[in-house]
């Protein structure tokens, strides 16, 4: 206990983050046999989510610029990763390994779609890397719906526009274009997405920490300052840009080998604002609220079922009021007098 | 200390989290007498929802409830764009079970899960339908959510009939998934084949959807079958959802090289447009469509003056002269105030051939969805089927099903069938 108290604020949040997270996990794997089906079939998109939701934070919170087409790189990430994990169904049978290489695989390739789109738009400023990201999840999307990737004997073969594959006897194809991906054998684990979660916190936070987090959150804060100490705005800008997208294209590959079939218009504009909503309710910059907020908004349309027509109708209500409900002063009025009295009791508790 | 509250917070959010999943599985596990009376309650919510006329419908399918009912489950668009398939569906269905349930014998007790068009979400809802009990499933109503729980249904072993779903890869490699409806290859055939033998035209343009997988199911067909009948197809054009709206290239396109007909394998909202987008343009060709046509005349503000002697291919005539056609028909009208498509048809359907199936393998509610599952796969794939959507419908193992399709015409806003 004395070691935590020497901590900072930030550091003793951040291990609370973990020790939720872990927490949560151990709670689940307990429970695990008297889970619905229901819950259990949610486990692994609320990692998926959850990492989306972080990975966004980074980007939204901690760089400050708003970015509307995150889906785009969980596109990349679940299309190269079904790929990777196809191509190496043979060579290397056990499916977590497989798996781990297949989402670092998907986060590569995001990341490269995150540096190239970086390179034009970081130098922008405001407003237009938001649109400029949003025409880039459009053309991602556009780009997988007319991609056939195809594999046999003699390797990968790919064509744009129409199946040109030709593949020899025995060859399957892995992205058929519209038709999206079928047939992908569902290796994703809640393990798997548990500790792609913790990969991603211990990544996020110790950016955050590092000097390069300090030089990100100042250009946050104030550009010109930042500039003015001789801050390479781009440089810090990217690297915070790419590891979000990096991070993504790794939930993608999680989420994707999760289901049977993924088509491209799976990560359109609906699924980037519906993350940007996870986060801007968990609060921007703030990891556990990020990573709440998108377990329960994952789990709550499945939970309103009851609703049956309803239920669309009443999941917008529950986040209006949520949304009014964490910002409403009486209410954080109370919940601050709530904390003050406690702080109280414990310091008098200590004094004694 | 400081943050000890929302440490209390975010505990108590957690463990509710868990509560919350906990209790619900309680609910499934607590006998099958819970779990049906709170699914016959949400289907009762789902269904005065959508028909003003269906009181008397939800009221039987209520009084069903107790003891020895098969437990019917299915996913389907019941809100999002595909919204009329997915209701049209259900409510097909849900006339099937009252109708049998009136009748004594085998009872069916039916829920029907929103699924939104979407893999994930119609997981999602198959896992629920698992948590109510469901015994045997009617799959998912459209077929990229249908792949994925044909995926869940296969490795659960649950036998699965959907009415729609029509895609190839619903199927593929699965022994206990079956479809009621064409598939999407033999719908693109059917359609050349019925065109030369006809001779609805001699110059053909097609006009599709590049990111659907429907319409590039059947569009790839046709093309292959238009080669092999030797129909000259002049114009190859195609769009996709983003750009669905304004179709002024392709319908020049076609009309610049001269096609009298225009194939069409697209869902009807789009169908529209290119309509009275071709009708501004004086552009009057014959147009052929597939059973995704079928629906256009009940669409909301749509001139049907525009699509007076449209073709278009389906299973199912509403305006048939047929007795069971003709029930089925008045009582849709009378419960939901419209005139069924052929996703009505089929949804009726699937749950009549359960029925039969289900009695010639002498089913009891009492059996596990496995030994369901091992019955109606055996029943299935020997059996033949009368339905509203075409006689002697038989099943290859495959899942793929067997039956003649109509072309029809529409005439004075009604359907025709062509001779």
């Amino acid at each position: 206990m004395a070691y935590f108290k020497k901590l900072g604020k930030t550091a003793r949040r951040n291990y609370l983050t973990y020790g939720l997270v872990i927490l949560a996990f151990v709670i689940l794997q307990v429970m695990m046999g008297s889970l619905s089906s229901s819950l259990k079939g949610m486990l692994v998109p609320i990692c998926a989510y959850v990492v989306m939701a972080v990975s966004l934070n980074l980007t939204v919170g901690i760089l400050g610029e708003l970015s509307l087409g995150h889906a785009g790189f969980m596109s990349v990430g679940a299309f190269m990763g079904v790929v990777a994990a196809a191509s190496l169904q043979e060579i290397i049978p056990f499916a977590p390994v497989r798996l781990a290489i297949s989402m670092v695989v998907g986060a590569a390739f995001a990341a490269v779609a995150g540096f190239l789109i970086g390179i034009p738009v970081l130098r922008l400023k405001g407003d237009y890397l938001a649109i400029v990201t949003l025409a880039f999840g459009e053309i991602i999307k556009t780009i997988f719906t007319n991609l056939y990737v195809g594999l046999d004997g003699s390797g990968l073969h790919m064509s744009l526009l129409e199946d040109k594959t030709d593949l020899a006897e025995g060859g399957k194809l892995i992205i058929a274009g519209p038709m999206g991906m079928g047939g992908i054998q569902k290796i994703s684990t809640f393990s798997a997405g548990f500790v792609l979660v913790m990969v991603t916190l211990l990544i996020v936070f110790n950016l955050v920490k590092s000097r390069d987090g300090r030089a990100i959150m100042a250009i946050r804060d104030n550009r010109i300052a930042a500039e003015s100490i001789g801050i390479n705005i781009t440089k810090y800008k990217m690297i915070a840009f790419v590891t979000s997208a990096a991070l993504a294209g790794a939930a993608g590959t999680l989420f994707a080998m999760n289901y049977s079939t993924i088509v491209a218009t799976k990560f359109d504009f609906n699924t980037s604002i519906l993350v940007l909503v996870f986060v801007v309710l968990g609060g921007l910059g703030n990891m556990l609220g990020s990573i709440i907020a998108a377990a329960v908004l994952t789990i709550l349309p499945e939970a309103l079922r009851q609703f049956a027509d309803y239920r669309m109708l009443v999941y917008a209500i529950v986040l209006i009021l949520v949304m009014l409900a964490t910002n409403n002063p009486t209410l954080r009025a109370y919940l601050d007098r709530f904390k003050n009295k406690f702080r109280r009791r414990n310091s008098k508790k200590e004094a004694v | 200390m400081k943050k000890f509250c929302s440490i209390l917070l975010a505990l108590a959010l957690v463990l509710s989290l868990a509560a919350c999943g906990g209790s619900s599985s309680g609910s499934g596990d607590s006998g099958a007498n819970s779990g049906a009376s709170s699914g016959s309650g949400s289907g009762d919510a789902g269904s005065s929802g959508s028909g003003s006329a269906s009181d008397a419908g939800s009221g039987d399918s209520g009084s069903s409830a107790e003891g020895g009912a098969f437990m019917l489950g299915g996913t389907g668009p019941l809100t999002g764009d595909a919204a009329i398939y997915g209701n049209a569906a259900r409510n097909g269905a849900q006339i099937a079970v009252d109708e049998i349930n009136a009748m004594g014998g085998i009872q069916f007790e039916l829920n029907y899960q929103d699924d939104a068009h979407d893999a994930e979400k119609a997981v999602n809802a198959y896992n629920s339908l698992k948590d109510w009990g469901m015994q045997i499933s009617l799959g998912s109503v459209t077929s990229t959510p249908c792949e994925a729980t044909a995926a869940e249904t296969y490795a659960d072993r649950i036998f699965a009939l959907t009415p729609s779903a029509s895609s190839t890869a619903t199927t593929a490699g699965k022994d206990n998934m079956f479809q009621m409806c064409f598939i999407d290859p033999t719908q693109g055939t059917l359609a050349a084949q019925s065109i030369a033998e006809k001779k609805l035209g001699t110059k053909i343009a097609v006009i599709w959807k590049n990111d659907d997988v429907y319409s590039k199911g059947i569009y790839d067909t046709f093309m292959a079958e238009c080669a092999n009948q030797g129909l000259e197809v002049v114009s190859d054009t195609n769009f996709n959802n983003s750009n669905a709206t304004d179709f002024s290239v392709q319908i020049a396109d076609a009309q610049s090289k001269g096609a009298d007909l225009v194939f069409l394998p697209m869902y009807y909202q789009v169908a529209a447009l290119i309509f009275a987008q071709a009708k501004s343009v004086s552009y009057a060709p014959a147009w052929f469509g597939v059973d995704g046509m079928d629906g256009i005349l009940t669409l909301d503000g749509f001139d049907t003056s525009l699509a007076e002697g449209v073709m278009l291919l389906t299973p199912f005539n509403a305006n048939s002269d047929d007795e069971k056609v003709t029930s089925f028909v008045n009582e849709y009208k009378t419960r939901h105030n419209e005139v069924p498509n052929q996703f009505a048809a089929d949804g009726y359907d699937c749950v009549y051939a359960y029925k039969q199936a289900l009695e010639n393998a002498g089913a009891t509610p009492d059996m596990s969805a496995e030994e369901l599952c091992g019955l109606m796969i055996e029943q299935f794939t020997s059996m033949s089927f009368d339905g509203l959507t075409g006689s002697n419908a038989t099943w290859g193992a495959d899942g793929a099903v067997t039956k003649s399709p109509i072309v029809v015409q529409i005439q004075g806003g009604e359907y025709v069938t062509v001779s």
